[in-house]
């Protein structure tokens, strides 16, 4: 479970705060998203998460553990995070790309032992990314990078999993895959924390919904909470109407012309 | 990379050792070289073999080894497929070291302390500079902050130079080229101590050159302090090209060619990319310095210089395949 209590983040020179008091919990077995509109914060709070942001104030628990208390070697054994966007610099096969996974389990002169092994293979089977084991990442399709880019971070082993916009760039059927995914991993018992900017999708397949809105929670709880016309309008800054989705019945946006 | 092609890479060098061995102003034939490393053959030959041509080459693939890995190491961390020792500062420096020590008269013995020193100092600076403009732990930053102190250095060369005596002038040119002709054992002995302590750390570190080549953010996801490591690296990787240049003056393009031709080899794991770039670059130093010394005898053609027309063509045919 991953708690964000009274988060602040302030960069360097800037006016103010990029995030501010932000608290919600990503609890295991349960999909969470965190929207918004672009520059809201979203990718402040992952980087927050991983360590690459400063916290100013509040603080971020791993099961009650205080995360600037922990080595980040032992947070990557817990959280997998899969950023934005990856380009390797020097490609490699994917089986070894997905074995990095376990960097955060190997000391400088440890091997990779039969745990390791396991868990690159139920990573890669979870994924169904096994057939492409030989093939350069440089010649995968954006869907299969995208599945192989999980199977890394599943291979990390840990109980709660980060998704910053895993759906950028990929088609429809590929989106979905993506969801069907991270709503499995879920069930399986991970806490799935995912910033996404797809609201009708999230709103389908969350269990839980955090808008924010320029560095502040605006709204949070289940869908159905969330996706409210007034506060999305505002926030987003934009006309729209909500309405339920027949096929699905999820609540579903429809921007409107201005 | 497999089995197969790690023994030939070993038997490359070892190949191009014993030819550099045996050919030059006195060719040896192979039976009588042999004789001569074992300490049995005849007065000159041996001679010959063992204080000069042994030596010779054993420190050309200590440096070529040294180079080659120090720039494995920083194209992995910085994530940049030019970055590559001199690139960063590094030659600069040392030349700077090695000019000023030519112009107070140092002499031999002093000039390569003087080269190492302008080269950590310009290494330093380039940190500072990096730092300075907040880009700790960036490797665009640290990689700009490189080139800006290497131009720095080189206007500091060339207003050294503008008032020096012609004397002078050649022998810092000289310098500048690179050469393995004056190599004595306990050159060889530093060289090698860095090359064991510093290659050796480079290759403990290469998962982690595995990691930080995946990006920033992606390193920092797997648990690796990032600042920390590209420091480390960056250091070892500085220290270890410092000590190639204080033995051996600048000898371009290995840093940057090898680590290339061990990639288009099949090695993509930076501990494979490293150890083979060391058996590599030795072998091009050897081969260079051997060719060197055979273009237009008895003269002998700066070893930096045959390096860089060696790695020319491999790099040109390396972009034709980018474009």
């Amino acid at each position: 479970m991953i708690r964000l209590e009274d988060v602040v983040v302030r960069y360097p020179r800037a006016a103010s705060a990029a995030v501010t008091g932000v608290s919600f919990v990503a609890a295991r077995g349960a999909v969470t998203a965190v929207v918004g509109p672009n520059g809201s914060g979203k990718s402040t709070l992952v980087g927050a998460l991983i360590g690459r942001v400063r916290i100013a104030a509040g603080r971020v628990c791993v099961d009650d553990v205080d995360t600037s208390d922990m080595a980040r070697d032992a947070l990557a054994r817990r959280i997998a995070v899969v950023t934005q966007r990856e380009e390797l610099a020097f490609p490699l096969l994917v089986s070894e790309y997905v074995a990095l996974g376990r960097f955060p389990h190997l000391g400088i002169w440890r091997a990779a032992g039969e745990t390791d092994r396991r868990a690159i293979i139920d990573a890669t089977q979870m994924t169904a990314v096994t057939s492409l084991a030989e093939r350069r990442v440089d010649s995968l399709s954006g869907g299969e990078w995208q599945r192989v880019r999980f199977a890394r971070a599943l291979a990390q082993g840990g109980d709660a999993i980060v998704l910053d916009e895993p759906t950028a760039f990929l088609d429809i059927a590929h989106e979905m895959l993506v969801f069907e995914l991270l709503h499995r991993l879920a069930r399986g018992g991970q806490a799935v924390l995912l910033v996404s900017h797809q609201l009708n999708l999230v709103a389908r397949f969350a269990d839980q919904m955090v808008l924010l809105d320029r560095g502040r929670v605006a709204a949070s709880g289940a869908p159905a909470e969330v996706m409210q016309a007034e506060v999305l309008e505002r926030v987003y800054g934009w006309p729209l109407v909500v309405t339920r989705d027949p096929a699905v019945g999820a609540p579903a946006l429809v921007p409107l012309r201005r | 990379m497999s089995p197969l092609r790690w023994c030939a890479l070993m038997l490359a060098l070892f190949v191009a050792a014993l030819l550099a061995i045996g050919i030059g102003t006195i060719n040896i034939p192979p039976s009588a070289l042999f004789d001569a490393l074992r300490g049995s053959g005849s007065g000159l030959t041996e001679t010959v073999v063992r204080t000069l041509r042994v030596p010779r080459v054993v420190l050309a693939m200590l440096v070529g080894a040294g180079l080659g890995m120090s720039g494995a190491a920083l194209q992995g961390t910085m994530r940049n497929p030019l970055a590559e020792p001199y690139l960063l500062g590094v030659s600069g420096g040392a030349a700077v070291g090695a000019v000023v020590a030519t112009m107070l008269g140092l002499g031999a013995v002093l000039l390569p302390v003087a080269a190492f020193v302008g080269a950590l100092v310009a290494v330093a600076a380039a940190f500072s500079v990096a730092h300075v403009a907040g880009g700790r732990g960036d490797a665009r930053v640290l990689l700009m902050a490189g080139v800006v102190v290497g131009a720095f250095a080189n206007a500091a060369i060339m207003v050294v130079l503008a008032n020096a005596e012609s004397n002078t002038i050649r022998d810092a040119l000289w310098w500048m080229m690179g050469s393995v002709a004056d190599a004595t054992w306990p050159q060889i002995g530093i060289m090698g101590l860095y090359l064991l302590v510093g290659g050796g750390a480079l290759v403990a570190l290469g998962p982690r050159v595995d990691v930080l080549a995946l990006g920033e953010e992606a390193a920092a996801g797997l648990g690796l302090d990032v600042d920390a490591a590209m420091r480390w690296i960056f250091v070892i990787a500085s220290l270890v090209a410092a000590a190639t240049v204080a033995a051996a003056g600048l000898v371009g393009f290995v840093g940057l060619v090898v680590p290339h031709i061990v990639r288009a080899g099949g090695a993509r794991r930076h501990r494979e990319v490293l150890v083979g770039s060391a058996l590599v670059g030795a072998t091009l130093v050897v081969v260079s310095d051997l060719l060197a010394r055979m273009l237009r005898p008895p003269a002998e053609l700066p070893v930096g210089a045959v390096t860089a027309l060696i790695g020319v063509p491999f790099f040109l045919t390396k972009l034709r395949r980018l474009a």
